[in-house]
């Protein structure tokens, strides 16, 4: 459970308001509800802009990846439809045989440790993640005792920053071991796809690193526990995010040639 | 009765305001406006930007048009105009306007403008997002025009790009570093819209004010919330699909190409791909991108209609729901452009019925449309006249919809001018109406500053312009429907003229030959129409400095963006503090015999129970 400073009158006045359809039993929309963090008069006021709750701007961000993701998913969703459908495609020769070229890539065993290589990095990311929240050192930066949070969360990211670029580095012996067989981006449709997919993986997997490097950055630099918590933590769920991806697609990879 | 008082005329001020007490400095450095993160700015930006296009992609079509009828006509400081110039013209022309007018102007353009305010949110939910979105639409527009005079020019694949042609460089002579840039410039364009999606998507989500809840919404925010939906879903598979050709193009590899594939006289002997793959994948973008063309103008048309007859929109939840089911059909639908593809028979039946299914939330909407406004008295601003118009264009380009829908239909009339008719129609015309009512509705808005109100658009001239409009639009696109059944097709740079074999004219030219004298009426058309929208350059340009200075809501309107402090450019920055909540629905107005009166979406209430049933039916529909 994420800690927070809880400021008191956080709940709306509950009263009757007949003219607007509400009797007061909670039970009936279209009452005068808080219906987000950033827009007007949501008891905050006291608060300057985008200031207005302890989790405002962090919720906002969370949502700004997840829609981001939710874009990702979609380009990676045409990518294995494309693998799926150039996998049935065949055509006629010149003697009206219909001729289907997939010679499926054999994936090289290292794959196998850099997927447990890249869950491990999920995990230390979640721990880091997690202690960007821990009530108690929350209360301590309020108080003005250090920075405990940085403190605890640096060893975590720091550790899924090896893991990471440890991951990367093992993709990399893949496609070599690959190569020192012959197999290239040219040599055929299967591989074809396996250096696609594994390629644009490892892209989002280097933008991941550069946004865990920026957290990393932020928890030495920044004093502001609410921008440390939104480094840490958009960049988590976007480490989670590539990891879970990473699954289904060696899945498909391994399993679906 | 606290309702306020509509008065007859449009409300104005003749004399210059009252200087504030306080005035703020409003000279800041230029470059603070390029480069700014104020959203109301960057809605500006991109109205510019969109104006630089619809004004290019104006002059490409009427010089499509003119050789159309005129093949010899050289053009000037070029020549004559090639085949594949020809293409050259009709790709950019398509490009530019879906998306960097169509898809830019209603989405960013006045998305960033009216969005927020009709909210109730000061700023969006990324700032800086929003501008790399702005910047990356730039450069995107850059890099399509720079394409033109690369070697072999711009591409020439039409704004589909279909392979296997735009997959070889030798194909066509733009199809080389032409089509290069062509790709480059869409990713690009894809990468923004998407960026401008999620800071959309996240605004409306998180930073809506007190009282607004999802019911609540003016539609045209429903409008844009779908359209981002759509944006986010759409143009990444776009940006894959174009990985794909990039890599077909330069990497060796066939995902779109065929094997055997003869192009230009060279045998392509690899390739065990499917062209097909990229209809599936690019209409898989391109049918919700025309979605998100039309979605905005749809919502604002309902709020316009209901707001200029003093009535609420009907069926309010309905409305919410079609817009919704619309972006849902959208996107199951795409079929629709592959039935003389080679599609399999069976798919084709799929997406024929997904496709007449989305007639029926549309339909709902006309209906809701024409209950609003059914006997009621508007005042027909400019603003409504063209709402009025969206309707009829979106009816009468919507009605060829389930013709085209048929597969069987379809065959015959797939690559003829029918088709060029009806998106026509329903998409660019409908388009661009609603680009121009928010134009002249939301024009105060715009042009307010710190140190006088906004003013308004001449009512004159935007009559005039509007009758021209609605005129120049039906006769440019109605005959294209009667051109298009008798076999005029499209992609093609030159009707007759063309000597067939053994010398004489081709069996092409005499099927084509009597739609002549139809197409010079087009050609005369397009040009009045174009002529036509210097009116409104006029206008623009003039009322900007000398347009009569608006009242704080000059159109009685109930949604947010109209409440004084909401203004995009506020003229008393000192009253930014008050807050803002929202009570009710907007559209609600009353009137009677002798007068109308309305209620804004921000008024708290001031009366009892009784007096409220007594004015407006309190009955949730």
């Amino acid at each position: 459970m994420p800690a927070t400073i809880t400021p008191n009158k956080t709940e709306q006045e509950r009263k009757r308001r007949v003219e607007d359809h509400d009797n007061g039993s909670g039970r009936r929309p279209p009452t005068d509800k808080r219906t987000g963090g950033g827009g007007d008069n949501d008891n905050w006021n006291d608060r300057p802009h985008g200031r207005r709750g302890p989790y405002e701007r962090l919720h906002r961000y969370r949502m700004g990846i997840f829609f981001a993701l939710a874009s990702d998913l979609m380009f990676f969703v045409a990518i294995v439809s494309t693998f799926f459908v150039n996998q049935s495609t065949g055509h006629f020769d010149a003697y009206n045989h219909y001729v289907n070229e997939w010679l499926p890539t054999a994936v090289p065993p290292i794959l196998w440790l850099n997927t447990a290589v890249l869950l491990l990095s999920s995990i230390t990311m979640e721990i880091a993640r997690r202690n960007m929240f821990r009530e108690t050192d929350v209360m301590d930066e309020w108080l003005g005792l250090g920075k405990p949070i940085t403190r605890r969360a640096l060893p975590w990211l720091s550790a899924t920053i090896a893991l990471g670029l440890l991951f990367l580095a093992g993709q990399w012996v893949a496609w070599r071991q690959l190569a020192s067989e012959h197999i290239f981006f040219k040599t055929n449709q299967s591989s074809h796809f396996f250096y696609l997919i594994t390629g644009v993986h490892a892209v989002h997997l280097f933008l991941g690193i550069a946004a865990l490097l920026a957290a990393f950055t932020g928890l030495y630099v920044s004093r502001q526990l609410e921008n440390r918590q939104i480094l840490v933590d958009s960049a988590a769920w976007y480490w989670h995010a590539m990891g879970l991806l990473w699954i289904f697609l060696f899945t498909l990879l391994a399993f679906f040639q | 009765m606290n309702f306020n008082q509509i008065p007859n005329q449009i409300p104005h001020q003749k004399e210059n305001p009252v200087e504030p007490t306080n005035p703020v400095p409003s000279s800041l450095h230029p470059l603070h406006y390029l480069f700014t993160t104020d959203h109301r700015i960057i809605g500006i930006q991109y109205l510019i930007l969109a104006l630089v296009s619809v004004v290019i992609g104006t002059i490409l079509s009427l010089l499509m048009r003119i050789h159309l009828v005129w093949p010899d006509w050289p053009l000037p400081l070029h020549g004559p105009i090639l085949p594949e110039d020809y293409l050259a013209l009709v790709t950019i022309h398509g490009t530019i306007m879906l998306f960097f007018v169509l898809t830019t102007a209603p989405q960013a353009g006045f998305g960033n403008l009216i969005l927020p305010a009709q909210i109730g949110a000061r700023r969006m939910a990324f700032p800086a997002l929003n501008a790399a979105s702005f910047w990356l639409t730039a450069s995107a527009l850059v890099t399509l025009l720079s394409s033109t005079f690369v070697l072999g020019g711009s591409a020439i694949s039409g704004w589909t790009a279909y392979p296997p042609l735009s997959a070889i460089a030798s194909a066509g002579p733009g199809q080389a570093l032409g089509m290069d840039l062509w790709l480059i410039s869409i990713a690009l364009f894809a990468v923004a819209s998407t960026i401008s999606s999620i800071n959309t998507l996240t605004t409306i989500l998180r930073n809506r004010c007190t009282g607004m809840t999802w019911e609540r919404l003016p539609l045209t925010v429903w409008g844009w919330f779908t359209a981002a939906l759509l944006s986010i879903l759409a143009f990444s598979v776009l940006l894959a699909a174009i990985l794909l050709l990039l890599c077909d193009r330069h990497a060796g590899t066939s995902f779109f190409l065929p094997a055997g594939n003869l192009v230009n006289g060279v045998l392509h002997q690899g390739g065990n791909g499917s062209p097909l793959l990229w209809l599936h994948l690019f209409w898989f973008f391109g049918h919700p991108e025309v979605y998100i063309a039309i979605l905005p103008g749809m919502g604002l048309t309902s709020m316009l209609l209901a707001n200029f007859s003093h009535r609420r929109v009907f069926a309010y939840r309905t409305m919410i729901v079609t817009t919704l089911l619309i972006g849902l059909l959208g996107i199951l639908l795409w079929g629709h452009h592959m039935f003389v593809a080679g599609l399999n028979p069976f798919a084709s039946s799929a997406f024929s019925i997904s496709t007449m299914a989305i007639a029926l939330p549309a339909a709902a909407k006309v209906l809701s449309w024409l209950a609003t406004i059914w006997r009621s008295k508007p005042r027909y601003t400019t603003a409504m006249l063209f709402a009025l118009g969206f309707v009829s264009l979106f009816l009468t380009g919507g009605l060829t919809g389930p013709i085209l829908a048929q597969p069987i239909l379809d065959e015959y009339l797939h690559n003829t001018f029918f088709v060029v008719a009806h998106f026509h129609l329903i998409m660019a015309m409908a388009g661009i109406f609603g680009l121009y009512a928010a134009t002249y509705y939301w024009f105060p808005l715009l042009t307010a500053t710190r140190n006088h109100p906004g003013r308004l658009m001449s009512e004159p001239l935007g009559r005039l312009h509007f009758w021209c409009t609605l005129a120049g639009a039906y006769a440019v696109f109605l005959p294209m429907h009667l051109t298009g059944l008798a076999g005029e097709p499209r992609h093609y740079s030159q009707l007759t003229g063309i000597p067939g074999p053994g010398g004489s004219l081709s069996p092409a030219g005499q099927l084509l030959t009597p739609t002549l004298p139809l197409n010079h009426f087009i050609t005369y058309a397009a040009i009045f129409l174009a002529t036509a929208q210097l009116v409104f350059i006029f206008n623009l340009a003039r009322s900007m400095h000398k347009g009569n200075f608006a009242s704080s809501n000059p159109w009685q309107a109930t949604t947010l963006e109209w409440h004084a402090t909401m203004n995009p450019f506020p003229t008393h920055p000192a009253s930014d503090t008050s807050d803002i909540s929202v009570h009710r629905a907007p559209g609600q107005y009353q009137s009677n015999k002798d007068e109308v009166s309305f209620l804004p979406q921000w008024a708290p209430v001031p009366f009892e129970q009784d007096k409220i049933e007594d004015v407006i039916d309190t009955k949730p529909e």
